[in-house]
């Protein structure tokens, strides 16, 4: 079998996973590739900004998560090519910037949508019924959390406690903070964003 | 190099400053159960199968056997009641993802391990981490990484280093206990080592990417 | 800018400030804090600073916005000085009145004014709020009276004294003496004395150490550390500045996580400031000591907050902890010693050095000493966070400070400790809040959130929902949590939507075992808590679901149903209207009736049923009644006879 391995003939019993009843779980495998042949036709600039944030850090491979979160935060999101460029620059090998920029929640591969909804799902706005408030927003936009619309309208993410549990449910819209929020309510502010 | 005596299973064992208990034990031919240990590589501590019960001055606590530092004096029991059960779950827990992989089944037969006790979820890898380490701390070629984290976190081959570098390499190949990290890599060969088109024609990849459906 | 060369001269400038300050001037704070803009506090403050300019008062009244007071639920907070009148719930329009009445006429706005829900009665000064009154604010008194932004504001307070007084007349040595003999806990979780932590690190050879504070509040539902960093950044700040000159480190690190901007913001304002001035940098005070600061942001991940994960990420790598058995205060950031303390930690050394560590071990109890901030939230009237001694009773803290449950509910537990924390029953609210104390009743003091549950809370979900959330934040890296969790979560997912077994419990209970015992770092050992401690304190709930598929609490969507009394039901259509799935059928005069198949059991109906019909009926466990026969389903008006008697006919 060693040797089988070593090639790299993949030998998977099939028979043994359909006795199991189970099934080869890929599905992660064909994300990350996929991802790679989005079209990726980012502005020259980006290559700009990257030099010019990893300037600002002295080039220095400890700052790496700082580099991201910036970059992050005036690209909206960090395409493939983007990576490949900090992984040269810093030094840093690929894998590990894709570990880190798939381990923090704050990273996205994928482009945002131009209104970011965060629903509070912290335990005091959980307690205070923020599910309810999760499951309108769902039904409304048509996605669910960690999601974007086709039409690049609204990504939704849930989170884990804005600081302002004494006001729960909440929900955040753009950066601005929406109180108490009810079912009806959540309708009433998402028909606000157009 | 100061030499440190201690008791292994009732045994007194000798060792040198800066070895763990477990490489202390395996010298002395005493079996303590791994999955992510590796002599080449840095302790990892992720599978938590080499725990032991160590007692020192009348304290009695659980380590994980493959990063404790030996110390003088004090007394490891390789096995226990309670060490038993908890590796019996480890290995349930393990066997939920790769029912067939020859070591767990192994381990389970020893421990009376059930491998349909908890809820299937069949992806194979175990993430004992060997294959990423490998590839970052003996070969440096870091081909292959971890990617997200808690319960989604899996193993990724870079395409764009794999390429280049793995069809002449897999010597991490035989370490996976699993057979995962084969199938990842014939996979990702398959769908992305293509020189030039796209795998998925990339308006159809584009949006489901971006619905996540 | 001044740069101050000595204790002297920072003395000096501080009295400049004080004698340029009329302390009888009218001032209006107003906070400035996330809750409170939530809630509209920045237009408030332009409001103020229009309706002053029109009556041309600017040179006669200051404005300020502070930092939050932590009444967050009755935002935006006004308080009026030098008489303190506290103002709650603001909006733009009240601006105007509270100018010409209040500040110049001194004519108090009853209907801004404090009334106890309770008692209702009024309270029109901020000490005599019952919020406020059991309170002993040592942390948090000064966010209202600063401009978090100011440094001179927090000079005139009093600020930066203990940083003089340590670098003018303390040895190093002294300082760490101090602070161990406080036995000041810490106050981000374990409560390790911090006095032994620092020692530690001290004695150790390295010559380059780091001090660390610990930002990342990851505590879903708590927000002290928020309140401290947005609103008084300075505090904390002179307490690293203490930290580092007493381990002999001349660096430090702020590891604020990025959902909090502001925070962030005002931190680094806050460095910038207090380096202008000479506080930070080299030879501090001309005492020889250096000092730098660095701020770095989290990227969203609970388990930095751990100690060793947060280092790693510290230095630019995915967090995962370290699987070593050294502490880190002997070998951490890039593996030298290192002291991380939580953000409120850090902020009581600066008042352990100005007024001793007598003056600390008066306040508290025997193994906990000093004060703690808690955030009172959830099923509580007056929400919030509240800074009291340690040793207060929890029922003290709920019902005293807190108010007790709205809308006439029944208490059921008080959540403590955060996600690995537990639930503690109405039988132990006597219970003194201390470290020890709370880790006896099965739960922990954490970092301070305490979230109170009213009867209509399940508790089962309440552990599903803390697993829940400890399995998406887990790191990955161990086995009994990484896999424990996720079959945890499955299980009790399965229990709160009625596919709950025989053997469920044991199952969990083994799981449980495995993760406390075996994994890697506390996240996982301390993850089974919420359900360790609702499977103690509240068995049969667990029972219900798993055994009659009902859920007591009313809260479990799977087990729930909603159906409208017929004899109750008076046609008014309300629920109709709001029905988002229009599951409901009716028409005037005709009886409602939930179509049970369309139903998705939101609640919109149960919730907007008028008070005097509640028609309305949620039931758990049993099966709904059949609907009533369509013929029977036309309400008969009682009141004019004539009508009765033709309806009568018509039948
Ligand atoms: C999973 C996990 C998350 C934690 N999150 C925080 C946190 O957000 N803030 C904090 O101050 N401490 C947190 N802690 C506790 C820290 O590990 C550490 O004990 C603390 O910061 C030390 O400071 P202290 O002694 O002042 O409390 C967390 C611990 C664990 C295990
Ligand atoms: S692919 Fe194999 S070697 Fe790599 S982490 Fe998974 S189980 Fe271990
Ligand atoms: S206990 Fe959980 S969070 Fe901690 S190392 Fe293990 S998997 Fe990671
Ligand atoms: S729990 Fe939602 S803001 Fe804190
Ligand atoms: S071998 Fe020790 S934890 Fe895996």
């Amino acid at each position: 079998m060693d040797k089988d391995r070593i090639d790299g003939n993949i030998e998977l019993n099939t028979d043994q996973v359909i006795d199991g009843n189970i099934e080869l779980n890929t599905d992660q495998v064909i994300d990350r590739v996929i991802d790679r042949n989005i079209d990726q036709d980012i502005d020259q600039d980006i290559d700009q900004l990257i030099d010019r944030i990893i300037d600002n850090y002295h080039g220095q491979a400890s700052a790496l998560l700082q580099i991201l979160l910036d970059i992050q935060s005036v690209n909206n999101w960090l395409p493939g090519k983007a990576l490949a460029r900090i992984s040269e620059k810093l030094e840093v090998p690929l894998s590990r910037i894709q570990h880190i920029v798939t381990f923090y929640k704050a990273f996205s591969l994928v482009p945002k949508g131009r209104h970011k909804l965060h629903i509070c799902v912290g335990t005091a706005c959980h307690v205070r019924g923020a599910t309810r408030i999760l499951d309108t927003v769902e039904q409304a936009t048509g996605i669910k959390s960690g999601e974007t619309d086709l039409d690049l309208k609204f990504s939704l993410e849930t989170v884990n406690c804005l600081g302002c549990c004494a006001l729960g449910p909440v929900m955040e819209v753009d950066g601005k903070v929406h109180a108490k929020m009810s079912p009806i309510k959540t309708s009433k502010v998402l028909k606000t964003y157009g | 190099m100061s030499e440190i005596q201690f008791e292994i299973d009732g045994r007194q064992v000798k060792a040198v400053k800066g070895m763990t208990i477990l490489g202390a034990a395996r010298n002395e031919d005493i079996f303590i159960p791994t999955l992510c240990h590796h002599e080449e590589l840095e302790p990892f501590g992720g599978c938590r199968l080499c725990i032991v019960e160590l007692e020192v001055k009348g304290w009695t606590k659980l380590v994980v056997s493959c990063v404790y530092p030996v110390e003088k004096n004090i007394i490891v029991r390789t096995r226990s009641k309670k060490i038993d059960r908890i590796r019996k779950t480890i290995i349930e827990l393990l066997m939920a993802h790769a029912p067939f992989a020859p070591d767990l089944m192994v381990l389970a037969k020893e421990y009376g391990a059930d491998g349909d006790r908890y809820e299937k979820d069949p992806s194979f890898c175990i993430h004992c981490g060997l294959c990423v380490r490998y590839c970052d701390e003996v070969t440096g070629k870091n081909a292959v990484g971890f990617v997200d984290r808690g319960i989604n976190k899996e193993i990724s081959f870079i395409p764009e280093i794999a390429q280049k570098e793995c069809d002449d390499c897999k010597k991490c190949f035989p370490l996976c206990p699993t057979s995962y990290l084969q199938a990842a890599f014939v996979l990702t060969k398959a769908l992305a080592f293509a020189p030039s088109q796209p795998v998925l024609s990339e308006p159809e990849s584009f949006k489901k990417k971006v619905t996540g459906e | 800018m001044p740069r101050l060369n000595t204790p002297e001269e920072l003395e000096c400038f501080r009295q400049k400030i004080l004698s340029g300050r009329d302390p009888d001037k009218p001032c209006i704070s107003i906070c400035a804090g996330a809750g409170c803009i939530a809630c509209g506090a920045n237009e408030v403050i332009e409001a103020f600073a229009l309706a002053i300019k029109d009556q041309g008062l600017s040179a006669k009244i200051d404005t300020r916005g502070t930092g939050c007071p932590g009444f967050c639920e009755q935002g935006p907070v006004v308080v009026i000085y030098p008489e303190k009148i506290c103002y709650l719930g603001v909006t733009a329009r009240d601006v105007p009145e509270i100018v010409s009445q209040t500040i110049l006429k001194k004519k108090i706005i009853e209907r801004l004014v404090f009334k106890d829900p309770a008692t209702g009665a009024v309270a029109v000064h901020e000490p005599d709020i019952s919020f406020y009154k059991a309170q002993e604010r040592t942390l948090l008194c000064n966010n209202i009276k600063i401009d978090s932004r100011s440094i001179d504001d927090y000079l005139a307070v009093g600020g930066y004294m203990a940083l003089a007084k340590a670098l003018g007349s303390m040895t190093d040595v002294q300082v760490l003496e101090e602070v161990k003999k406080s036995n000041l806990r810490g106050r981000g979780g374990a409560g390790f004395p911090a006095g032994r932590k620092w020692e530690g690190s001290r004695n150790a050879k390295e010559a380059i150490k780091y001090v660390i504070v610990n930002a990342d509040e990851g505590d879903p539902g708590a927000f002290m550390d928020r309140a401290l960093l947005e609103g008084n950044p300075h505090s904390i700040l002179e307490g690293l500045i203490l930290g580092g000159y007493a381990i002999a480190s001349h660096e430090g690190y702020f590891y604020v996580r990025q959902e909090y901007p502001l925070a962030v913001e005002n931190i680094k304002l806050a460095i910038e400031q207090a380096r202008d001035y000479g506080l930070l940098g080299k030879n501090i005070l001309g005492s020889g000591f250096d000092f730098e600061v660095i701020v770095h942001k989290g990227a969203g991940a609970f388990v930095c907050g751990e100690s060793t994960a947060l280092m790693t990420s510290l230095e630019g790598r995915a967090g995962e902890p370290r699987p070593k058995y050294i502490r880190s205060n002997l070998r951490g950031l890039w593996n030298r010693p290192s002291v991380l303390n939580n953000v409120e930690t850090w902020a009581n050394v600066p008042h352990i050095i100005n007024r001793g560590a007598e003056w600390f071990n008066g306040v508290g109890t025997d193994s906990s000493k000093g004060t703690k901030i808690f955030s009172l939230v959830g099923k509580i009237r007056n929400t919030g966070l509240v800074e009291v001694p340690m040793g207060m009773s929890l029922r003290d803290i709920i019902y005293e400070i807190g108010g007790g449950i709205p809308q006439g509910k029944k208490f059921k537990a008080v959540q403590t400790g955060g996600p690995s924390g537990g639930c503690i029953p109405e039988e132990l609210l006597d219970l003194q809040v201390g470290f020890d104390e709370l880790t006896k009743a099965g739960s922990m003091m954490g970092s301070g959130g305490m979230i109170v549950l009213d009867e209509d809370t399940c508790m089962v979900d309440v552990a599903r929902y803390f697993i829940n959330f400890l399995t998406d934040e887990s790191c990955g890296k161990c086995v009994p949590c990484r896999e424990g969790l996720r079959q945890m979560d499955k299980i009790l997912t399965n229990i709160v939507e009625g596919r709950g077994k025989d053997g469920d419990l044991e199952l969990l209970e083994e799981l449980s075992e495995t993760a406390v015992e075996a994994s890697l770092c506390a996240l996982g050992k301390s993850a089974p808590n919420p359900f360790l401690s609702t499977l103690r304190y509240f068995r049969d709930e667990y029972e219900a679901h798993i055994r009659d598929k009902r859920c007591p609490a009313l809260s479990c969507k799977e087990l729930i149903a909603f159906y409208i009394d017929p004899g109750k039901c008076r046609a008014c259509g309300i629920c109709l209207k709001k029905c988002p799935v229009t599951a409901i059928d009716g028409d005037k005069e005709k009886i409602h009736i939930i179509d049970q198949e369309k139903c998705t059991n939101c609640g919109t109906c149960f919730e907007v049923c008028p008070a005097k019909f509640t028609a309305v009926i949620k039931t758990s466990g049993a099966p709904v009644p059949a609907p009533i026969a369509q013929e029977k389903r036309m309400i008969i008006k009682k009141a004019p006879k004539k009508a009765q008697k033709k309806a009568d006919q018509n039948e």
